[in-house]
């Protein structure tokens, strides 16, 4: 980085403020324009940032701000219209923040510039989760679907071909991960729940959700029907057709018997589904099961015999993005790797990449609660202030190791993703 | 005009058209004609018989849909627009309750359709109200993401589509063939039947054709409302937009179009709207 060798750093945070209204507007161009030193000079780090609302956090703009001077402007979309924007709109966003399955269809696609890890700080304390599918203490965890490892590296900056190994070149630089698994209303239960098999239980008809992205929606049936032993997978994530026609005639059935309540897209659905009691047994996201609980009512992110479904989120850069732009984009990818971010997502229950420098920024406790699985020391509250745990208890799932060691598969895109699609619009229409 | 029209109407019609007629592949759609999009959604239409494939069976149930809400936006922008035109007077008073029936679209769409959901829940306020009223046992169900919630939006949503077409038909009849209707001895519902009805068809078919073609088009109250468990033809174009299957989306979007344009032009057979206008 050569950040400090630019006037910007030393423009007063008035004269920053005064532009950036100015520059907002330059901004959705500055693709176009290039090779003009002395103009960049003048002009305010702005970031526009694509991605999911879930990490785009009011909070760590702020801190961003405060830190490196850098404006990020958000782009909130769906999860699958960050995969659209990117293909179709590449000059509409100068960083992205998308999910490792995606990559099957972004790489090829040519609109990501490749991450260059020489320019990447903590590059070689990436969490081995990412790059090797496996825990820092070297044991391997489950790589089926588009595990992290298979799409992180190409050969060269534009390369559009996965690369077999570690390279020096990122798809994606790790933001976020977590190992996802059923969310439940145990005061509405009021029985232990161990199995995936639950999900379709006709105990709960009426009373269940699903996530309304078929490529994940079907990884969650894929569990019921391994821990129901209807059929064993070779790689859940990489489905046969005739396993999507199996796994598609049993949602089917559930469906037709009435045992969801609604299919959920956006994560604020999710909560209110959980929180009005509409549901009681659900697919769920870690920041959802702790907006209920914030809300003051009980919400478990379940452990179920059968492991997790895991996922992760990364970084990548627009093809358009060139010159001091690009600087920019690496200073404040690296920023976010360096802590503050990391413990804010952290205490979101989320994982970050970079899990030295999260840790420097914790409180020892909030370590401990988090990622050790150990009894909170003291009363653990989101970075929102709001209070998520009394003191004595411990995480749903327990330590980093325990959770992310028990991950049974991967968010994916199947080679059969075509035919996934036209089955799940009939399981619909069913 | 025939520029605008043109570059904003023929152009994209045409494009979504050929696109329909493109291959793709996971990430980017391939200029080479096919009839994929096209032989994959109508598969297994002629296998399966008599049971229905999935497009038919959308086409049924959005058709279904389609029907019950355009009844029902009749019955009550009828009932409305005569209240408005025959029993209100004065012409301030006219226009004033002609205003309050838009204060909903102050709001927008997506808003007025959600704040049905804490209303509907199986612990919302009219399930409460039912239950502490002794009048059921057990909260109803089927209030929400059922038909009934995603028809209930629709009604909502629309029914002022049909108020304003029938109101200015209504309006522009000539009274005193009222007047001729009741001094030939007509009863009111003859007067009704035989003078206004015909006399409102223009208004009829014009609001008929607003509901109609956006009930078939729409995928967000039948997901929102349905709880994305109702199959419409909308909804097939969205999940394969966002699965990036842009050829067999605008495939969809074709078959949309004829059909509507098949209700469209089976409505304006009805009465010749340029004829009555």
């Amino acid at each position: 980085m050569t950040q400090d060798t630019r006037p910007t750093v030393k423009l007063s945070r008035r004269t920053l403020l005064r532009g950036s209204a100015a520059v907002a507007g330059v901004a959705a161009g500055s693709g176009a324009v290039t090779g003009f030193p002395a103009v960049w000079s003048a002009e305010p780090k702005v970031l526009r940032y694509l991605g999911t609302a879930v990490n785009q956090s009011a909070d760590i703009a702020k801190k961003v701000k405060e830190d490196t001077g850098i404006t990020i402007e958000y782009v909130a979309v769906t999860t699958d219209d960050v995969t659209k924007r990117v293909i179709t709109q590449p000059n509409s966003y100068d960083i992205v923040d998308t999910e490792y399955f995606a990559l099957k269809k972004l790489v090829p696609a040519g609109n990501l510039k490749a991450m260059n890890g020489k320019k990447i700080k903590e590059y070689d304390n990436i969490t081995p989760v990412i790059t090797k599918c496996e825990l820092p203490d070297g044991t391997k965890i489950g790589d089926q679907g588009t595990a992290p490892k298979k799409v992180m590296f190409v050969e060269g900056e534009h390369s559009t071909k996965f690369a077999p190994g570690m390279t020096e070149w990122a798809t994606l630089i790790p933001t976020t991960y977590n190992a996802d698994t059923l969310g439940i209303r145990p005061d509405l239960i009021k029985r232990p729940i161990s199995s995936w098999a639950e999900l379709l239980n006709p105990e709960f008809k009426g009373k269940a959700a699903l996530l309304n992205i078929p490529s994940i929606g079907i990884m969650d049936a894929a569990m019921v029907v391994e821990a129901t032993g209807q059929h064993k997978y070779a790689d859940k994530g990489n489905m046969t057709k005739a396993e999507i026609d199996l796994t598609m005639k049993v949602l089917t059935d559930a469906k037709k018997s009435g045992q969801f309540r609604a299919f959920w897209k956006d994560f604020n659905e999710s909560v209110n589904l959980m929180a009005s009691g509409e549901t009681v047994i659900q697919s769920m996201w870690s920041p959802a099961v702790t907006a209920v609980k914030s809300k003051g009512i009980p919400c478990v992110f379940q452990p179920l015999k059968e492991g997790y479904r895991s996922w992760a989120t990364g970084f990548a850069v627009s093809k358009a993005v060139t010159g001091m732009k690009e600087d920019v984009a690496y200073e404040f990818v690296n920023w976010f790797l360096s802590g503050w971010a990391g413990a804010y997502l952290n205490r979101q229950g989320y994982y970050s990449a970079v899990l030295p420098t999260a840790k420097a920024a914790m409180e020892p406790y909030e370590w401990a609660f988090w990622m050790e699985g150990k009894p909170a020391e003291k009363d653990i509250h989101a970075p929102d202030g709001t209070l998520l745990e009394k003191a004595g208890n411990t995480r749903d799932g327990g330590s980093f190791d325990q959770r992310m060691g028990k991950v049974a598969c991967w968010n994916a895109i199947m080679d059969e993703n075509d035919y996934m699609v036209r089955k799940w619009n009939e399981f619909i229409a069913a | 005009m025939g520029l605008v029209f043109a570059l904003f109407f023929v152009l994209p019609l045409a494009l979504v058209v050929v696109v329909s007629f493109w291959d793709y592949n996971d990430y980017e759609i391939l200029p080479s004609f096919t009839f994929r999009s096209y032989t994959e959604t109508f598969e297994g239409c002629y296998d399966q018989l008599p049971g229905l494939c999935t497009i038919f069976k959308t086409y049924v149930t959005t058709a279904e849909l389609c029907f019950a809400v355009w009844a029902i936006t009749l019955v009550i922008g009828f009932t409305i627009s005569y209240f408005l035109a025959f029993h209100v007077r004065s012409l301030t008073m006219q226009i004033v309750l002609a205003l309050l029936c838009t204060i909903p679209f102050w709001t927008s769409n997506v808003i007025r359709m959600i704040s049905w959901i804490p209303l509907l829940g199986r612990n919302g306020l009219v399930n409460q109200a039912l239950t502490h009223a002794g009048v059921v046992d057990a909260p109803l169900e089927w209030l929400l993401y059922s038909r009934f919630s995603v028809i209930l939006a629709f009604v909502h949503l629309f029914t002022f589509f049909m108020v304003i077409p029938i109101f200015n038909s209504m309006v522009r009849i000539d009274r005193r063939l009222i007047e001729a209707a009741y001094d030939a001895g007509a009863s009111g519902w003859q007067t009704l039947w035989n003078v206004v009805v015909p006399l409102c068809k223009p208004g009829i078919v014009i609001g008929s054709i607003f509901v109609v073609t956006i009930v078939m088009g729409d995928f967000v109250t039948v997901g929102v409302m349905g709880g994305q468990q109702i199959a419409s033809a909308g909804k097939i174009i969205e999940t394969r937009l966002n699965a990036l299957q842009f050829p067999p989306a605008a495939a969809n979007a074709v078959i949309l179009l004829a059909a509507t344009l098949l209700i469209i032009t089976a409505l304006t057979k009805v009465v010749d709207i340029r004829k009555e206008l």
